[in-house]
């Protein structure tokens, strides 16, 4: 009986990424997630060196309250997760999150950032304080498409983050133009974007978190992020096509 | 025909039952988290329900002022229009008033770590004074609060477009699609508080507008022949599967590799703020398509299935302020009791019902109104102090 059930799980991690998350309490199907831009940059990094080093840049929602909120906010759940999943890899996240800050305002420093870090991958988070600030969507457009442009030259690859499922608010913050915006520059630029907002939502609906609790608790942020940094790991695995070359080296 | 003409005695009743479901249409849409709102025309084409309300009420004004300028001169019906501005700045200052109670609640009863940066949308709590200030000089608007502040200011500024309609309806429109250019060309907008810009900006939604009174004063004459022709017709219907093929491709990521490259490089972004000329296109389009179809004298629009939507559709303002408060309301009830998908169905169709029944009193009230001792107005004038 054990044996089957070992056969069981061996085959079920055969099956990729998507089938496999499904055992996952916060589980995210396959088109919430995955699209068809590549991270060559990533790929080849650990093909070559073994190594990724990711850069978080984000603002508020990047990170969680109290002493232990950096190991608990997804930057470092990411990190984990990817440690996890891919052992002979030497995985790196390093956590750049200041609250208020604008998509202006984070594309201008990106440009010292990959010079003094030297990032595989830079995964951005933006556009919450700009809908909050109702700032304007066109500027919004074309920063958020500098940054991405800067991010590129400076041979780093790229994946957007935007905004959080927040029910409570929903109807005070007007994020639809925001996210059409992160969407369009992606698909310009062809960079992957993780639709937080997508994702939160779902996991709201099938019911993986109750998002309207009104507390000041930190579980069931912690719970998000933790979700949060293993979709974001899957993300990657799958552009970057991390399994396929895991298997590869690892035989 | 389909066409009004210059001088119409009758309604067109499409325009209710249009406007109407315009105004079902935008109310499900500001529910937010709306299974129901997948059925409204903003998923499959590139305009939504804004376009067609903002049109029709452009229709409508030139329709019922046009009448009252013609007949009674600039001053008078300037005024009315202006009386008529002032109505619905009242309106949206009660909206905003709901509003700060709703978000005063939220700020009081809510905090949840994993949501510290949105809570930060209760800031200007902090400075009501200021906040109030500027809401009262519309440049403080709140989510889904923006229709009524771009109503009110093309209808400020309508008595001269109106006179100059009726002096030379072309000269007119021409100076609207220049000033809708200029627009796009200089990034005219009005400046919003704390920061940005009018999320309609009325110097190019304008155009909507006018070009709905230019229709209303002799101008869907004009058009007739060309909407009659079947070449127009094939063109706006290959236009509307494009524009579903292309709205498709948002909902399913994977499909965006189907756009070329060349096509979304020129089309997006799809500009809301200064009304893009693709959801202007999609607009005309689907207005082609409609009066192609549905004809001014179409039996059903005298059937009382309809009548719920006609009935909306002649008391907008009043409706459609109602639908702003009802998707709070709507809102406020998914947050507090539930939220699952039984319940926004329930509560899309308890709100579309109360749009419904307070319309039909409206109506009512209306007729008993004027079978009183007042003096009896004309019916035109009376239908513009309730319908435009």
């Amino acid at each position: 009986m054990r044996t089957l059930f070992a056969v069981l799980c061996a085959l079920l991690v055969c099956i990729p990424g998507a089938l496999s998350q499904e055992q996952d309490t916060c589980a995210v199907p396959g088109y919430l997630l995955f699209g068809d831009s590549p991270l060559h940059r990533v790929s080849a990094a650990v093909q070559k060196n073994k190594a990724v080093k990711i850069v978080v840049v984000g603002t508020g929602s990047s990170v969680l309250p109290g002493p232990d909120g950096s190991n608990l906010a997804y930057p470092a759940r990411l990190e984990a997760a990817l440690k996890a999943r891919l052992p002979t890899v030497n995985v790196a996240v390093l956590a750049k999150a200041k609250p208020r800050q604008s998509a202006a305002d984070m594309s201008a420093t990106l440009e010292k950032l990959v010079t003094e870090e030297k990032p595989t991958l830079v995964v951005w988070q933006t556009g919450t304080f700009d809908a909050l600030r109702g700032l304007d969507p066109e500027d919004f457009r074309a920063s958020v498409s500098e940054g991405v442009e800067t991010l590129r030259a400076a041979g780093a690859d790229v994946i957007l983050v935007n905004m959080q499922y927040s029910p409570r608010t929903e109807s005070m913050i007007a994020l639809g133009p925001y996210v059409d915006s992160m969407r369009w520059v992606a698909r310009e630029h062809e960079v992957p974007v993780f639709d937080r907002l997508a994702v939160m939502r779902h996991w709201y609906d099938t019911g993986a978190v109750d998002l309207y609790a009104a507390t000041k608790d930190v579980a069931v942020a912690k719970r998000v992020h933790d979700c949060i940094g293993r979709a974001l790991a899957s993300l990657i695995i799958d552009a970057a096509n991390l399994d396929a070359l895991e298997g590869k080296t690892s035989k | 025909m389909t066409m009004a003409p210059v001088i119409p005695t009758e309604r067109d009743l499409r325009l209710d039952l249009f406007r109407g479901i315009a105004l079902w249409l935008i109310f499900l849409d500001h529910i937010p988290t709306n299974i129901v709102s997948w059925i409204t025309i903003r998923n499959y084409g590139f305009s939504d329900a804004t376009e067609i309300f903002i049109f029709i009420s452009g229709f409508t004004a030139a329709f019922v002022y046009g009448k009252a300028m013609r007949e009674r001169g600039f001053v008078v019906s300037g005024a009315r229009i202006l009386k008529r501005a002032w109505q619905i700045y009242v309106a949206h200052i009660f909206l905003f008033a709901i509003y700060m109670a709703e978000i005063a609640y939220v700020s009081s009863s809510f905090e949840n770590p994993l949501f510290a940066e949105e809570m930060n949308v209760l800031d200007f709590l902090k400075q009501p004074d200021v906040t109030i200030i500027q809401a009262l000089l519309l440049k403080f608007k709140p989510a889904n609060m923006d229709v009524l502040p771009l109503y009110i200011v093309l209808l400020v500024l309508f008595p001269p477009i109106l006179w100059l309609l009726l002096r030379n309806a072309t000269v007119a429109l021409a100076i609207s699609v220049l000033l809708y250019a200029l627009a796009w060309e200089f990034g005219w907008n009005f400046s919003s508080y704390p920061s940005g810009h009018w999320w309609f900006n009325p110097f190019a939604w304008q155009l909507l507008f006018v070009f709905g009174a230019w229709c209303a004063l002799g101008g869907a004459v004009r058009l007739s022949a060309v909407l009659r022709s079947s070449v127009t017709l094939w063109i706006a219907i290959a236009y509307l599967v494009f524009a579903f093929a292309i709205t498709l491709t948002w909902h399913f990521p994977r499909s965006a590799y189907f756009v070329p490259r060349w096509l979304s490089e020129w089309m997006y972004p799809i500009d809301k703020v200064n009304l893009d000329v693709l959801r202007f296109a999609h607009f005309l389009a689907l207005a082609a398509v409609t009066v192609h179809f549905i004809r001014r004298d179409w039996f059903m629009l005298k059937s009382p299935w309809l009548r719920p939507a006609i009935l909306c559709g002649q008391h907008s303002l009043e409706i459609f302020c109602l639908g702003v408060f009802l998707a709070f309301a709507a809102h406020f009830v998914m947050v507090e009791v539930y939220g699952g998908i039984l319940m926004q169905v329930l509560l899309s169709f308890a709100g579309i019902l109360m749009m419904v029944a307070t319309a039909a009193l409206l109506s009512w009230y209306k007729e008993v109104e004027g079978r009183g001792g007042r003096p009896k107005r004309p019916p035109d004038a009376d239908l513009a102090g309730g319908e435009v």
